[in-house]
């Protein structure tokens, strides 16, 4: 399974994931004290020259994680444009943009595993009451295995519809798909429990 | 125990997959995806904590970095987006539409279908505006002009999820754990 984590390897992928989710919440937090567009501006292009310090690939692949905000960037503009507070406008996108990409560099040079240690890391006070990270980690582990298997029983079952109908397949898919999840659950629990259980 | 893993293991990528399907379009050309379907059917049938629990772990992942998101998304920068605020209202959502099944004795339909009302809609708006308006600075009533548009697709869906709900009723009764 890809991960958006990126191959290109930078300077950043060597930091330890707590530090770079701290610094990523200081960060969010210390920039809602700024409200000045210029300094604003100033700072995007301060994370810009980051991402571009792992490459063009590195940068386009940070600025393509950008693309599910345009219709909100869109909108705020409009709005902006509409009611004359380009400042303001200004000041929310900016910051909207610079927290966005932060984040997405925190996502691109962490691998999955290490994100995977530090979520252990931040449930570890639940094992007191019975979640264990064991758990946890069988649990990432069996979603991980069983997505696969179930987008290949979905494309079967989506081949099916459209065989037996010119409409596409829409929601009638989803009663088998989560049969199919179903099914596929009680036949992993017995696989466990013949394995030993989970203790 | 075991069957507590597994179904809130397998629900979880059951939302990753329904993400990978093409965005549902309905008669009056109002598309919905499959997905948020999906995280109400954990609460409609695993019920409200294994439910909340798989949308939980699914979040996990999409924060870890794997694209399963509808669209291919995934990542941090989802959380510090504006979406931020429906995500982190997904498996609330979830718990609630569960609890409602689990609290009451309407047919399946019914009551999975008043329960993604009062999740996925009344809860889940909740949550959703609130981060809307935070991340795009705008006052709440503002940020709920914009969540309208979604309503009509999401009452759709709230139909949808009673009618998969008592199928799975009908097709696998000891299935339904929130009806256990």
């Amino acid at each position: 399974m890809l991960t958006l984590t990126s191959p290109v390897e930078t300077p950043f992928h060597l930091v330890p994931a707590g530090a770079k989710m701290a610094s990523l919440c200081a960060i969010t937090a210390g920039l809602i004290a700024v409200s000045s567009p210029v300094l604003l501006a100033l700072i995007l292009l301060g994370t810009v020259g980051l991402m571009a310090a792992g490459g063009r690939v590195f940068l386009l692949q940070g600025l393509r994680l950008l693309r599910p905000l345009w219709p909100f960037v869109l909108i705020v503009g409009v709005w902006h444009l509409w009611t004359a507070e380009l400042g303001e406008g200004a000041v929310i996108l900016l910051r909207l943009v610079i927290v966005v990409m932060l984040a997405n560099l925190v996502t691109m040079t962490t691998r999955l595993s290490e994100m995977i240690g530090v979520i252990e890391r931040l449930t570890a006070p639940l094992g007191r009451i019975g979640l264990s990270p064991r758990l946890l980690a069988l649990a990432v582990a069996l979603v991980i295995r069983f997505i696969p298997v179930l987008a290949e029983r979905v494309g079967q079952i989506r081949d099916a519809i459209r065989a037996r109908s010119p409409r596409s397949p829409g929601w009638r898919l989803v009663v088998p798909a989560t049969l199919a999840a179903l099914d596929d659950a009680d036949h992993a629990a017995e696989a466990l429990r013949a394995r030993g259980g989970l203790g | 125990m075991e069957r507590n893993l597994t179904h809130i293991a397998l629900f979880a990528a059951l939302i990753a997959v329904l993400g990978l399907v093409p965005k549902i379009d309905l008669a009056a050309g109002v598309p919905i995806t499959a997905q948020s379907l999906g995280v109400m059917l954990c609460g409609t049938v695993l019920g409200a904590r294994r439910g909340a629990l798989a949308v939980l772990l699914f979040l996990a992942l999409v924060a870890a970095g794997l694209p399963l998101l509808s669209g291919g998304r995934g990542g941090l920068g989802l959380f510090a987006g504006p979406s931020a605020g429906f995500l982190v209202g997904f498996p609330i959502a979830a718990f609630v539409a569960g609890w409602v099944v689990e609290r009451t004795t309407l047919t399946p339909a019914i009551a999975a279908g008043a329960g993604a009302v009062i999740g996925g809609i009344g809860v889940l708006y909740l949550f959703g505006i609130t981060g809307m308006s935070i991340a795009l600075g705008k006052s709440w009533t503002e940020a709920s002009y914009l969540a309208l548009a979604f309503l009509p697709g999401d009452i759709v869906k709230a139909v949808l999820a009673g009618l998969i709900t008592q199928a799975i009723a009908r097709m696998r009764p000891g299935a339904l754990m929130s009806r256990a």
